[in-house]
């Protein structure tokens, strides 16, 4: 039973990671070509220093990844107290209303954006794919958000009004403590939403200007070379090791 | 320290009247119970009184002032909640400093307070545990004590043992009791449990859709419900309809029933004051019926006995079990009481 046990968590871990993990060895080899026998060289993050577009496009995707995550953040977690704390005419229409956005496709939605800021004349750019970003995870951000705060009912902020504690200091000393892991899920969320954007940022992005998906695309259709191995090996490396420190302080999916 | 005093308070939700002229006064130091079935109004008024509920009209006085206008946050009170609503993220400790630390007391002088009030609700030493990691009337204290040490005006309970099983909240109860008579603050206090609030409160009130039915000590309304709803609520009661007579009424076939006090026409005999199978006396109203269940709990005996007259609900006796002999079912007794114990009510 224990044997099966282990075999199908280490199928189901294979399935996930094998194609990453060969991703990430063929960047060490010299070979361009994924040739064998393996040859041990860090020529591909060498040629990686000197690629100025590659580097350039995943700075972008970094900061607009950083800041339309902290904006979307902010945002949502507002709406979601506010969602949370009141009752209103048209909230049900509100919340229901939150999903659509998830579920249809990006390629409608960036087909859409890209109309609707030409026609505002937003244009296209680094600043319509930020604008673009913070509408795509606004929605993921509210519901997270959302889920934790259902978790307690009003009463915890009621008790500290009847402790005497100014709304203010209520929201401080006890909604924010509360929520912490909910907005720091709904931020890694927005973050990965952000950085992960792939058809939006090429709909949106002006010609020379770029994010890392956008780059990434663009090189392979010009022809493959292990540089893009290199960099993706990066950024997995970064983004698994932010999830790994995150867990380590917050335990998901519930009380700590 | 406090008497606080609510004038003609009305609240509704849409079409539902959840406090309905509701006047009434909590004495300085006393243990006021408020009891009603759900939906009754009584914890609308509670949260009235500690400002999470405004009043569509009427006035809220604490000592005289009116706090109609002030935040819940400035009104000095203390609140335990049903839920307990300890902050989770904080140790006991700091559960028990934030209303200290809110308002900006010295450092040593909330750490003195902390000690002082973990030994008041013998959590002495555990400070230092963070809240899920009590038991429920653990917890429960701890939440009592993070009300009292801001040393509020009034401490509002709402069905604070409501979560509590029964041994724990027999405890509890005596416990609450003894810390409410040792600080001698005003408590008022929600429940739905009739024998708690009898047991605890120097005086009831019983809400009923919005309105208070009856005010007063344990006994008075238990002793002298003055409606229907107050005898049936408050234990239980065996009711007589019927035709008001000069010192009584008179059933559909001609019994007299004697009335302590003038009937309208309704009244109400308490099953442990029924005795049966006595011989009637002048002071005693009798009645005959057929016993259609007894159940024997060792020192007394409940029967259910049927009596044509009464209609479909059976009467109730509770009999000390004296004789040690049973009426079995099937046995045809004579119910007698005293008409001093027959009480007119009001519909």
């Amino acid at each position: 039973m224990r044997f099966l046990g282990l075999t199908y968590l280490g199928a189901i871990l294979a399935f996930l990671y094998l194609p990453i993990a060969i991703m990430m060895l063929m960047a060490f080899n010299q070979s361009p070509l994924y040739e064998l026998p393996f040859t041990f060289d860090l020529v591909w993050f060498k040629a990686l220093a000197g690629n100025e577009r590659l580097l350039t496009a995943g700075w972008n995707s970094v900061w607009i990844a950083l800041v339309s995550s902290a904006i979307a953040t902010s945002i949502g977690t507002v709406a979601a107290l506010g969602l949370a704390r009141n009752e209103f005419t048209g909230k049900r229409f509100l919340q229901l209303m939150l999903f659509p956005p998830i579920t249809i496709p990006w390629l409608i939605i960036g087909t859409a954006m890209l109309i609707f800021f030409f026609w505002t004349g937003v244009g296209r750019g680094l600043h319509a794919i930020l604008l673009g970003h913070v509408a795509l995870s606004l929605p993921y951000v509210i519901v997270v958000v959302g889920a934790r705060l259902a978790t307690h009912g009003p009463e915890l902020e009621e008790a500290a009004a009847s402790l005497g504690a100014r709304p203010a200091q209520a929201f401080f000393r006890v909604t924010v403590p509360l929520l912490a892991p909910g907005i720091v899920a709904a931020g890694m969320f927005a973050f990965a939403v952000s950085f992960d954007q792939f058809i939006i940022s090429y709909f949106l992005a002006a010609p020379g200007t770029s994010t890392l998906p956008v780059e990434i695309f663009t090189a392979i259709r010009k022809g493959f070379t292990p540089e893009i191995n290199a960099i993706s090996s990066i950024v997995i490396i970064i983004s698994m090791s932010l999830v790994l420190v995150v867990s380590r302080f917050y335990r998901f999916g519930g009380e700590r | 320290m406090t008497t606080i005093s609510v004038t003609s308070v009305s609240k509704s939700y849409g079409a539902f009247r959840a406090l309905d002229d509701v006047s009434i006064e909590f004495r300085d130091g006393e243990f006021f119970g408020l009891l009603g079935p759900s939906g009754s109004g009584k914890t609308t008024l509670l949260r009235a009184i500690a400002g999470f509920v405004t009043p569509d009209r009427g006035r809220i006085a604490f000592d005289g002032e009116e706090v109609d206008r002030t935040p819940v946050h400035k009104r000095r009170i203390g609140m335990v909640f049903q839920s307990y609503a300890l902050f989770p993220h904080l140790s006991v400790a700091r559960n028990l400093a934030f209303g200290l630390e809110v308002r900006g007391d010295p450092k040593a002088e909330t750490e003195r307070r902390i000690e002082e009030y973990l030994a008041l609700v013998r959590l002495a030493g555990l400070g230092g545990r963070k809240p899920r990691e009590l038991s429920g009337g653990q917890q429960q204290r701890v939440a009592l004590a993070r009300a009292l040490i801001t040393g509020p005006r009034v401490l509002l309970l709402d069905e604070p043992l409501g979560a509590l099983d029964r041994k724990l909240r027999q405890e509890m109860q005596v416990e609450l009791r003894d810390i409410q008579r040792r600080t001698g603050i005003t408590t008022i206090f929600v429940t739905h449990d009739q024998e708690e609030a009898l047991t605890l409160s120097d005086r009831i009130a019983i809400i009923n859709e919005g309105r208070i039915v009856q005010v007063g000590s344990p006994q008075e309304v238990y002793e002298r419900p003055v409606s229907v709803f107050a005898a049936q609520f408050l234990g239980d009661a065996n009711l007589f309809s019927g035709k008001a007579t000069t010192g009584g009424l008179v059933l559909a076939d001609g019994t007299m029933i004697r009335v302590s006090g003038q009937s309208a026409g309704l009244a109400v005999v308490r099953p442990e004051k029924v005795r049966i199978g006595r011989s009637a006396g002048a002071e005693l109203n009798t009645l005959k019926g057929v016993v259609m269940q007894s159940v024997y709990s060792g020192a007394s005996v409940i029967y259910r006995v049927a009596v044509p007259v009464l209609g479909e609900t059976p009467f109730l006796a509770f009999v000390q079990n004296s004789s040690g002999e049973l009426h079995a079912p099937g046995s045809e007794v004579t119910l007698a009481w005293d008409a001093a114990h027959t009480m007119a009510v009001a519909p």
